[in-house]
């Protein structure tokens, strides 16, 4: 069987407030009303939900929402939409707020990367992994999977470049500096050595990949997540990777990204030169390996996850544009291309680079992902029912859904608590801190204990 | 159970379709995604912001982590 994982999405969403007029206003007071509408009686700007997740307001007065740990990939993926909901829920409350002052505008909340300015916030990628496997011969041999991902994992960008309007592959490649480093704003790395498991250290590491986008296809980030555990056990198994590495990864990351056709070669540290889809079908060769070693003990999502992986690589060999409904990259360009065909006009038309952002606002009604959504243009995975069960419901499978029914508790007895990813506490007259350091649990016998003895002294 | 287990996959059977030589449902789902698109462009002008220049323009962040 393939180990069981933890892993969980942080997005940092984009935000404006535009005005009918002009008018200067602080975006930390926007942020707040948008907090307000999610965690009533102004609770400090980092907080838990009662799904489990960690709604917080980062570096840049960026909205950022974690989801839960989750270790099956459907919930992540629910739960990563249900942070989209929850950010568009506010949105009619924050307005109303800013009204009241005599401000009227609209808000918008992007789930994008970049801006119009070259500033760039990102989409971080968690995954628990063993401690016990040398990290940096891991690293290595996840750089150039990292490095290729984008051909299915982008989410597209237009930009211009001395004087001419590309498509891209990716939000965030050109943004990157570096193969590893510490550091998540002054030199972005392929892989962030952020070591903080939210577990037991000495079992577990944490792997943190700052070099993704956001994906607003739900399929995309069910490939973009799944791919990139499936990798990551292969070789912690033993299914080692080997001659991959790229010469220069930085350079070569920003050059496939540049080329929507995917023909550009990049050059390997043996002096080969492969694309990013033969790099990409070396590791599919190892998962497919890996599966067959799996046998009957690989799970139904791990067997669906590698089939669609290499029929996506397939397709994106002979014709990217048949995966028009799934990924975001190219439901984007497909979107962009209809449209400079029937509006006879170029790239460089200023309704190109605001689609290129409109594509990504969470306000459904607006953004334009849903408007393709509506008219059947997107496949999706999950259903609306689940993704608004996930705004208020924890996943069941792992320590999240102690958290969330501890929150929940607390709530429904108006009781003031404190809470992180490892522990937990009811403040006031029995402040006992309760230490949650599995993630996989997803019951705690002292935490049942508490709610029952609260539930018992309030008779 | 089963039938959770079967929801927790993306569809594969839709994916077959595809991969084989063209069918007549294979073409009618081209032309289904064809007419799709043309409502979209129909309805893109009224969903995009008016002053696409100004509004991309002003879209400025400080950067993230």
């Amino acid at each position: 069987m393939m180990p069981p994982r933890i892993f969980g999405l942080e997005n940092e969403y984009g935000l404006i407030f535009s005005p009918n007029g002009r008018v200067y206003l602080p975006m930390e007071k926007i942020l707040g009303y948008i907090f307000e509408g999610l965690i009533p009686n102004s609770w400090p700007s980092n907080a838990f939900l009662s799904n489990g997740a960690r709604f917080y307001q980062d570096t840049g007065c960026h909205p950022e929402y974690s989801t839960p740990e989750c270790d099956r990939l459907r919930d992540l993926v629910i739960h990563d939409k249900a942070g989209e909901r929850l950010l568009e829920t506010c949105l009619p409350m924050a307005e109303k707020r800013l009204r009241e002052e005599g401000l009227v505008g609209d808000i918008y909340i992007f789930k994008n990367n970049t801006d119009s300015m070259g500033n760039t916030y990102g989409c971080h990628e968690n995954y628990l992994m063993r401690r016990d496997l040398d990290f940096w011969k891991i690293t290595e041999q996840l750089i150039p999977f990292f490095v290729t991902r984008q051909v299915f994992t982008g989410a597209g960008k237009v930009l211009k470049v001395s004087g001419r309007t590309h498509f891209f592959l990716s939000q965030r490649a050109q943004h990157i500096h570096e193969k590893t480093s510490s550091s998540t704003t002054s030199s972005r790395s392929i892989i962030n050595t952020r070591d903080e498991p939210h577990a037991d250290a000495e079992k577990y590491r944490r792997l943190h990949i700052i070099v993704g986008d956001s994906n607003m296809s739900e399929l995309t980030t069910y490939l973009k997540v799944g791919t990139t555990a499936v990798v990551l056990s292969m070789i912690e198994e033993g299914f080692t990777v080997k001659g991959m590495e790229l010469e220069d990864p930085v350079k070569a990351i920003r050059d496939i990204s540049r080329d929507p056709t995917l023909k550009k070669r990049v050059r390997l540290e043996d002096g080969r030169e492969l694309t990013a889809l033969e790099i990409q079908m070396t590791y599919y060769e190892r998962a497919e390996a890996y599966l067959s070693a799996l046998g009957t003990s690989a799970d139904e999502t791990t067997r669906d996850l590698i089939e669609y992986w290499g029929h996506v690589l397939q397709t994106l060999a002979t014709n990217p544009m048949k995966l028009a409904q799934e990924l975001d990259w190219v439901i984007k360009k497909n979107m962009m291309d209809s449209f400079t065909a029937r509006k006879n006009c170029g790239w460089d038309d200023p309704r190109i680079a605001l689609m290129d952002l409109q594509y990504h606002d969470v306000k459904r009604n607006r953004g334009l992902y849903y408007l393709l959504e509506r008219q059947d243009l997107v496949e999706r995975l999950a259903t609306e029912d689940e993704i608004q069960r996930a705004m208020t419901i924890p996943p069941q499978s792992t320590r999240a859904k102690v958290r969330g029914d501890f929150i929940k508790f607390a709530k429904e007895k108006n009781r003031s608590y404190t809470v992180d990813w490892t522990y937990l506490k009811l403040n006031g007259y029995w402040e006992e801190t309760i230490l949650c350091m599995d993630p996989f649990a997803s019951s705690n016998k002292r935490v049942e204990e508490l709610i029952a003895g609260v539930a018992v002294s309030h008779r | 159970m089963s039938q959770d287990k079967k929801r927790d996959l993306k569809k594969v059977g839709r994916r077959d379709d595809a991969a084989a030589t063209p069918n007549p449902e294979v073409l009618e789902k081209g032309k289904k995604i064809k007419e799709n698109i043309d409502k979209l462009l129909d309805e893109i002008d009224e969903v995009l912001e008016e002053n696409a220049e100004e509004f991309v323009k002003n879209y400025v962040q400080k950067g993230g982590e």
